[in-house]
């Protein structure tokens, strides 16, 4: 006999708003366990609306989300959101999520122990006591990971983990990732990046204010939806199995820079 | 000169004065550290014009004065809380209107109703000389409720100032704990009110938390450091005031401007990079809105 588990969040025909037009609409989209979701799109196309009904941040006006029940879901901002001025250590920050187990405010030794573990699996060792602006670009991603991975969450959210970050920070940020997706926490995340990200990524979702294609990089990184997603032409090469997209308008200007220097 | 120096404790109403002064230093101090951390300073500035409204009108129809102005203060909080967080309209807008119209209001029913100008005076820049044992009590009630919420709360009011999206995904009730907030910033402000003035109270609010704040990166330590700041600024503000013959409001007030300017010396640059963390707009939390 087989388990049939519910999908850990369905959209169907879902519409979102700030009070105002649609932010997303007609959406048809379901995430089940295990899975490493990247969902691509421009600026503006409501992304970041998608994960935060998720959440629970924004209501759901038209259609349906149904969430499972009891879902743990652990949420990384985008860090550009953060008020690094903030006065919190990394210890605070991560320690912070651990609302329900724990009222008076002084740290117990299980809860430095479970700060400490968590830290130490994002080389993040050490780094307790450190204010949370004195960290580097990758340091400050992680920590925001880190708490929310120590909410033991079934699925992880995250938006734009990978913005303004540098070369290796963005790997080593995908590795971690696919780690904890092996291990069966499933992933979703939003991403400008579609080459140093998305196109690693098992499945991708194209969206602007709706789903355009949804699937395998190479069956969705495709010139035809990636035009309607973005509103502008991309050329797919492919490469090792993997696509690269070019922005057709950049390299049309590239080469043309090319020729005049020549 | 020790004798001169202690020649005010000899009298009842500055030993409750300075009692007063030095407890609203520290309930300031706690509830001071919120306001500057989610940039609700211009709120507890309104705040207190609002509460005036209502401390006239209790005055008016003759109802005791922590009752009148207590209900006007704490619907006036939450009803600015409201606002700023739907975003119907501009929140520094909205704390306008709701808080000078109620300090106009304040200031028409005195005119009109009230027995004497220097009621109003006491009101506006603070007197010790209207302290009484009631407002010792007043302001230790509030004192025990700051401290008992600030220690329950500690993790869900520090989530909520610092991330409020991600703290409404882990299960805290936002909105409750902003409410929380104002309920327990309109009343600190109106056991207060009585020794520093509506004038003054909201620097009182923001001084001492933006010293503590260029002192520490520690949210922890900021809770601390702000109400020994802001009790031990009353203490001194109270005595000075007395040997000068000045406002005990304007002169609490001015001894924290002093140590604020020789703290933001002292600290440098790294202080001042610290307290510049302060200024993240009107009722806006620790994060700034995503798009």
């Amino acid at each position: 006999m087989s388990i049939v588990t519910s999908p850990l969040f369905q959209f169907t025909h879902a519409s979102c708003s700030y009070g105002g037009p649609a932010v997303v609409e007609g959406v048809d989209l379901t995430v089940t366990d295990g899975e490493f979701v990247g969902i691509v799109g421009p600026s503006g196309s409501g992304k970041t609306t998608l994960l935060r009904a998720v959440t629970g941040s924004v209501k759901v006006n038209h259609g349906s989300l149904v969430v499972r029940p009891r879902l743990r879901i652990g949420y990384v901002p985008q860090v550009e959101t953060v008020d690094w001025n903030f006065p919190v250590t990394v210890g605070e920050v991560v320690g912070m999520t651990r609302v329900g187990r724990r009222r008076w405010p002084k740290t117990t030794p299980v809860e430095r122990d479970a700060t400490a573990a968590v830290l130490d699996r994002l080389g993040l060792g050490g780094l307790a006591e450190r204010h949370i602006r004195e960290l580097s670009g990758g340091q400050q991603q992680r920590v925001f990971l880190a708490r929310a991975l120590i909410q033991e969450p079934d699925v992880l959210v995250l938006d734009e983990p990978t913005s303004g970050v540098d070369v290796r920070t963005r790997h080593e940020i995908l590795h971690l990732l696919t780690e904890l997706n092996e291990e069966g926490v499933a992933i979703v995340l939003t991403t400008h990046d579609l080459n140093g990200l998305a196109a690693h990524l098992p499945r991708i979702v194209c969206f602007n204010r709706t789903v355009i294609a949804d699937g395998a990089p190479l069956a969705v990184l495709r010139p035809y939806f990636l035009e309607r997603t973005y509103g502008a032409p991309m050329e797919v090469l492919e490469h090792g199995g993997m696509p690269v997209v070019l922005d057709q308008g950049l390299s049309a200007f590239g080469s043309k820079l090319v020729r005049e220097s020549a | 000169m020790l004798a001169d120096a202690l020649t005010p404790f000899g009298y009842e109403f500055f030993r409750n004065g300075l009692l007063v002064s030095v407890l609203a230093g520290v309930v300031c101090g706690i509830v001071g550290v919120y306001v500057v951390l989610r940039g609700m300073s211009y709120i507890g500035h309104g705040l207190s014009h609002a509460v005036f409204g209502g401390a006239a009108a209790a005055a008016v129809i003759n109802i005791n004065y922590f009752l009148g102005a207590g209900i006007w203060g704490v619907m006036s909080g939450l009803l600015i809380g409201r606002v700023a967080r739907r975003r119907i309209i501009g929140a520094d807008a909205a704390i306008g209107v709701v808080t000078t119209a109620s300090f106009a209001l304040g200031i028409v029913l005195f005119n009109k109703f009230g027995r004497a100008r220097k009621s109003l005076d006491a009101v506006l820049f603070g007197d010790i000389l209207g302290v009484n044992l009631g407002d010792v009590v007043a302001v230790v009630l509030v004192l025990i409720l700051v401290v008992g919420v600030v220690v329950i709360g500690y993790r869900r009011l520090l989530f909520a100032t610092f991330d409020p999206d991600v703290a409404a995904v882990s299960g805290v009730q936002v909105a409750r704990v902003e409410a929380v907030l104002m309920t327990l910033l309109s009343l600190t402000v109106l056991v207060t009110m009585r020794v520093i003035g509506v004038l003054l109270i909201s620097a009182l609010l923001v001084i001492p938390a933006t010293i503590a704040r260029m002192l520490t990166n520690s949210f922890a330590r900021m809770l601390v450091l702000s109400p020994i700041i802001g009790a031990a600024t009353c203490f001194v503000g109270m005595n000075v005031s007395y040997h000068l013959d000045t406002s005990s409001g304007a002169t609490i007030i001015l001894s924290n401007a002093l140590v604020f300017a020789v703290v933001f010396s002292v600290t440098g640059a790294q202080g001042r990079r610290r307290a510049s963390g302060l200024d993240h707009g009107h009722g806006a939390p620790g994060l700034k809105a995503a798009t």
